[in-house]
């Protein structure tokens, strides 16, 4: 039997690498050692991935992208005819959120260590790429249950093309296939949805994979590991991915499919923030919700797009600045270039910055929950720039810089945050203005920390980054 | 300073009065409805209440009798005799009896229900998912009589809402109780250098009537002193705010008040159970699932632990 087997693995390997992949790809990639509970996301971004795409194809089969039948399949068919309906909306919804927070968690985990760094560019551009992919894909399939917040939010959002000059308007009708969100509209982000862009993303994954495979992994050290190797060849500090990081990751899987299950099982609508109350209305082009708001994993983005003060009656520099939001990412590499990767290594003040970053995400994320009121929007705007100073301080950290240097740098960014007030400053409201004059301090006090302390303190000196990886 | 502080203040407090609960009035709170879905006694009677008050004009039309009849423990032929009184229109213009599997749509059609009550009646089916169970108790207990709408009732939880009451031969009928707040504005008229008219404020004053309409206190919220204005020219604006703190029977219904707040949360249960009907048996299944990803953990990292033994 066993030797029939080896047969066949022959007559197929002769024709097809099946043998030479599974070497390549997992029997002798060679991972480094010391991965930490941050390397479980990748393996868990795929899983979701498989969990979206199988559930998403039995859900197709009773759903109707129709604007008259679509809210009825999913709340009548879906969710109490079909046996086991229910279960598949809940684990393709939760998935959704799951996949964001699977992937923002592995994005952080390449900010942490500096996997963006050289030589993996290019394996950030495509992770970069994904998670723009895959941001449509979410977009696109909010629409579909045909709610009255799928709805507006479709609404709002394709509405956005229009603040494009000149071209704006003819845009948004292109893009909608007419002058509201409509059948037509339904229908084209349902072929979207099911196949264009998971297409896309599928290939994406595939390109991501073997960038990552050709320059090998990074780690919580930030040490190359193909750089020592033993007499074998071997990486000293790697170890098989098979069965070494299959076994790991199984543990990461269950884990995960706990904390998985006990929101599909108990929480579902996880207090409205995976599913929201007002998409339980079907959609009705003549009632607004009381206030529109995209799905927590956007609203960081929505809270720059309402907070950016339109220009000449026009909503485009908003829609420039959440653009911008975006693309400054794929440019990371570009930007942060310190030699040390790893957060372990670098100078403290990185640290400080990478977690006042995440504080500033976070509370964008909680911004653009809000309804816009005067004080929110003034935050809004004072950590939408925050979002950016970051990057322009991780290029000045590139490299251990004068004290002059960064004193020079505090003095020009806290004029340039001045100067941008003054327009909002003059002839605004007192109360707008006690506002401004309260929250220009953030800003300022981020500057302080981040620019004045590595010209007064030596907490802006990395350690020597060891020769192996430390376990 | 002190304008300032004021000023300062005025800028940051209406966050924390919109994180306070917001909106409606401070009576609402007290309206919580109790969900029990395993409680079969009482979805059934909610299921009553449905049928025979609100299966007329609105429809639960993603759901069929038949589930109902199955995950309430109704018997089949019972239900088809006690809850399908709604005809089937959908064939024959006269009509057809349903059969126990149809979807509980109504007979009315949506342009006759937008003349009678301003805007058709919702679907049901997913009402308690939108709006919250406590929200639709609230709603469902206080109807209370208001002559300047068009059924004669007007609702807390729902402002001049199109729907009459029509559960009141149940719980019968009340009347609101007020307090009053008058807030009186003197102003001084006069012309500026176009001849347009100008209003000066001069007086603000606050006046709060309890529930019989007695003077319970007064007081004068900030005046200004001008002497250059012709006493002629005042002119008195009242604006009146009334706020509900309570109900008074004033027709008995068929129902006691508890009995009717226990009807009322029948039907609310019920409605919470139409929202997602397989929910009891999503959280049933839940602990199986997790306590068998448990067993598999315990597995999964004794394998790990056994394979991870010679990586040093």
């Amino acid at each position: 039997m066993i030797k029939l087997l080896q047969a066949l693995l022959g007559w197929v390997d002769d024709r097809f690498p099946l043998t030479k992949m599974w070497k390549e790809h997992l029997s002798e990639y060679y991972a480094p050692k010391n991965f930490n509970f941050w390397y479980f996301f990748g393996s868990l971004a795929l899983l979701v991935l498989v969990l979206q795409i199988v559930t998403g194809i039995f859900l197709t089969m009773n759903y109707k992208p129709d604007a008259a039948l679509a809210f009825a399949t999913v709340e009548g068919n879906i969710m109490r005819d079909v046996s086991w309906g229910w279960l598949l909306r809940y684990m393709h919804s939760t998935g959704s959120s799951a996949f964001f927070i699977v992937v923002y968690l592995h994005m952080y985990r390449g900010l942490m260590y500096g996997s963006f760094k050289k030589p993996r560019e290019l394996l950030w551009i495509f992770g970069m790429v994904i998670y723009v992919a895959l941001m449509a894909e979410a977009f696109l399939g909010y629409l579909l249950p045909w709610g009255n917040m799928s709805y507006w939010g479709a609404q709002v959002i394709v509405n956005l093309f229009s603040a494009v000059p000149y071209v704006g308007e003819d845009l948004s009708v292109w893009i909608r296939g007419d002058f509201v969100v409509d059948d037509a509209t339904l229908n084209r982000f349902f072929a979207f949805h099911v196949v264009a862009v998971p297409l896309i993303l599928l290939g994406l994954v595939v390109a991501h994979i073997l960038a990552l495979h050709e320059v090998g992994s990074n780690n919580p050290d930030g040490v190359e590991i193909k750089k020592k190797k033993g007499a074998d060849g071997k990486p000293l500090d790697g170890i098989p991915f098979h069965p070494y990081y299959t076994v790991k990751d199984i543990v990461g899987v269950v884990v995960f499919l706990i904390l998985f299950a006990a929101v599909i099982f108990f929480m579902p609508e996880f207090n409205g923030l995976f599913l929201e109350h007002d998409n339980f209305v079907p959609a009705n082009p003549l009632s607004t919700p009381e206030h529109i708001k995209p799905l927590w994993y956007f609203t960081p983005y929505y809270a720059i797009l309402r907070a950016i003060p339109p220009m000449f009656d026009s909503q485009f520099p908003g829609v420039v600045a959440m653009g911008a939001a975006i693309v400054v990412l794929f440019f990371l590499p570009w930007i942060d270039r310190h030699p040390v990767k790893s957060i372990r290594y670098r100078e403290p003040l990185y640290t400080v910055a990478l977690m006042l970053f995440v504080v500033t995400f976070v509370v964008l994320a909680w911004l653009g929950m809000q309804p816009a009121l005067p004080h929110l929007s003034e935050l809004a705007l004072r950590f939408s720039e925050l979002y950016f100073v970051f990057f322009v301080i991780l290029a000045i950290y590139n490299q251990p810089r004068t004290k002059q240097y960064y004193l020079t740098w505090l003095a020009g960014l806290s004029l340039a945050i001045v100067l941008m007030d003054l327009p909002r400053y003059i002839g605004a409201t007192i109360e707008k203005q006690i506002l401004i004059r309260f929250s220009v301090f953030i800003p300022l006090l981020y500057l302080i920390v981040t620019l004045w302390l590595p010209a007064v303190t030596k907490w802006n000196q990395s350690k020597t980054v060891p020769d192996r990886v430390t376990t | 300073m002190k304008n300032k502080l004021i000023l300062i203040l005025s800028v940051f407090l209406p966050s924390l009065a919109l994180a306070s609960g917001g909106g409606g009035s401070a009576l609402l709170h007290h309206y919580k409805a109790d969900i029990e879905l395993a409680n079969q006694d009482s979805l059934r009677n909610g299921a009553k209440l449905f049928v025979n008050y609100c299966l007329s004009c609105h429809s639960a039309a993603f759901m069929r009798y038949k589930s109902v009849a199955n995950d309430l423990g109704i018997d089949e032929k019972k239900a088809v005799e006690k809850m399908l009184f709604v005809a089937d229109f959908s064939k024959k213009t006269e009509g057809e009896a349903k059969k126990i599997g149809a979807l509980m749509t109504v007979a009315m059609r949506s342009e006759d229900a937008k003349s009678w009550f301003g805007n058709p009646p919702p679907d049901l089916s997913v009402i308690a998912r939108s709006r919250g169970a406590d929200w639709l108790y609230a709603y469902l207990t206080t109807f209370y009589l208001d002559a300047s709408r068009p059924y004669g009732v007007n609702n807390a939880q729902f402002p001049n809402v199109g729907m009459p009451h029509v559960l009141w031969q149940l719980e019968g009928m009340k009347k609101g109780l007020f307090e009053t707040i008058v807030t009186e504005t003197t102003y001084a008229l006069s012309k500026d250098a176009k001849g347009a008219e100008v209003k000066t404020e001069l007086k603000v004053e606050e006046k709060h009537f309890d529930v019989n309409g007695k003077l319970k206190d007064s007081k004068l919220v900030r005046e200004t002193k001008k002497s250059d204005v012709d006493p002629k020219n005042f002119k008195l604006e009242k604006r009146e705010e009334k706020t509900l703190i309570g109900f008074e029977m004033v027709q008995e219904g068929q129902l006691k008040e508890v009995e009717y707040k226990k009807a009322a949360n029948d039907l609310v249960n019920f409605l919470v159970y139409l929202g997602e009907p397989h929910k009891l048996e999503r959280q049933k299944i839940g602990v199986v699932v997790i306590f068998f990803l448990l067993i598999l953990f315990v597995f999964a990292y004794l394998l790990k632990r056994e394979y991870w033994k010679d990586v040093h």
